[in-house]
């Protein structure tokens, strides 16, 4: 389990971030369906200029606006500074040797980073395994074919996924960070707020029914 | 199609990679089978993803850039290369990333059959979890229990019911810890379950009490 690069195509014709199905330069044969020939945004631009071309000054475009933002989630998570700048880099030399596994339609650059990161965070630090399902599995079960969200680009669910985190009442959404971004225990984040346990847990669980049902609104 | 899908916030936790290996092995199978929790965790992935996109930028030791670029070229290190799938064919009951854990097979594992109950232990050396394949004969019902923490159990095979619901293929059961449930297994096909335990499972009555602390470790 190298990266998290598997987690954004579950399927062949993945649309787990809602994007479109295959398009006809996808290589899938020449029957695939053009449902949205999304434009890449430029960070994305750069990715596939990494992965067409090997193209360094892209490479290093995308260093400068991922690498500093990279270590910084890291140290947010409690990883030291000089650990969080290795494993930043591990992250950047994945960025480059992978960036023929990313695909504008289906990721945007900050996702696809961010399983990365994530992985490479649970291998180093946590030194676990990260469980992921694997999209040629034969087990798997398929996307329904006529699943809505196939005809939606990955610039519109952002910016719904934007929104629907925006609606969430901002003590709550703090909440969400600590928990899941910051990995703090129920108990931690009690006690840094100076909050009942309670109050904590009920606050989350608001919050993430919230925002599940804003992004449910989507479909 | 599953019915009883993990709670939004085991798919955040999930998504957001701040869950523990057994009950993110236990999410990541359930994915293999359901489509809907799929597009779900895609969607919190993306949220993670904007919310990298929001860190404010951490000062960089001076010569980072320059290491990473002098890697560029370097062949990468066997142990990171990709791996070849290690069970791309196996026991398909058993969706990846589970398969990869039984080495491809159930009868890789080291059983332990009491009545119509078969165990086998994953992640055994993990103490702050309890992760087991259970497979159950048909009809056998689970002897009553409590846990000190909750319990998950996904199903991959046939189904049994207990009195929140009835479960098949893909569906995972929750039980917290307060309740004391009864589960049955379906009539037809043996019952194969993944189940994970946030904390031992404690047995009620004296002997088990005098044992629990050498279960527990």
């Amino acid at each position: 389990m190298v990266t998290g690069v598997e987690a954004v195509r579950p399927a062949n014709r993945g649309t787990l971030v809602g994007v479109a199905v295959m398009t006809l330069d996808s290589g899938m044969g020449s029957n695939a369906t053009v449902a949205s020939r999304a434009v890449p945004d430029e960070l994305s631009g750069l990715l596939n200029a990494v992965a067409e071309h090997r193209d360094r000054k892209a490479f290093i475009r995308l260093f400068e606006h991922f690498a500093p933002r990279v270590k910084s989630y890291l140290k947010r998570l409690g990883v030291t500074d000089s650990e969080a700048d290795d494993l930043m880099q591990e992250v950047m030399l994945t960025v480059w040797r992978r960036a023929e596994q990313f695909d504008h339609r289906k990721a945007r650059a900050s996702t696809w980073i961010f399983t990365i990161t994530r992985n490479k965070r649970i291998d180093a630090i946590r030194r676990e395994r990260r469980p992921e399902l694997d999209p040629n599995d034969p087990a798997l079960v398929p996307d329904r074919d006529d699943d809505p969200s196939a005809a939606v680009s990955a610039n519109e669910w952002r910016a719904a996924i934007r929104k629907a985190i925006g609606e969430v009442p901002e003590e709550q959404a703090k909440l969400l960070r600590m928990s899941f971004f910051e990995d703090k225990t129920h108990d931690v984040i009690a006690k840094e707020l100076d909050l009942p346990l309670g109050t904590v847990k009920s606050r989350i669980r608001l919050a993430v029914a919230k925002l599940r049902r804003s992004l449910e609104d989507l479909r | 199609m599953s019915h009883h899908h993990p709670s939004e916030e085991m798919l955040l936790s999930y998504a957001a990679g701040s869950m523990s290996e057994p009950l993110a092995l236990l999410v990541a199978t359930h994915l293999a089978l359901c489509p809907q929790c799929r597009h779900e965790v895609a969607a919190y992935e993306m949220l993670a993803g904007e919310e990298l996109e929001d860190q404010s930028p951490a000062l960089l030791s001076s010569d980072s850039l320059v290491r990473v670029l002098d890697r560029l070229d370097a062949p990468e290190a066997a142990a990171e290369a990709p791996q070849p799938p290690l069970a791309a064919q196996g026991d398909l009951r058993l969706p990846r990333p589970l398969r990869d854990y039984v080495a491809g097979s159930l009868d890789s594992l080291d059983w332990h059959q009491r009545g119509g109950i078969a165990e086998a232990s994953l992640l055994p050396e993990r103490d702050d979890f309890k992760t087991r394949l259970m497979r159950i004969r048909p009809k056998t019902a689970i002897p009553e229990h409590s846990h000190h923490g909750s319990e998950y159990t996904l199903v991959l095979t046939g189904g049994f019911s207990d009195h929140t619901g009835h479960f098949v293929r893909g569906d995972v059961a929750i039980a917290d810890p307060a309740v004391q449930h009864r589960p049955i297994a379906d009539a037809g096909e043996d019952c194969i379950c993944l189940a994970v335990t946030d904390a031992p499972l404690r047995f009620t009555g004296p002997i088990a009490r005098l044992l629990s602390p050498l279960l527990q470790r």
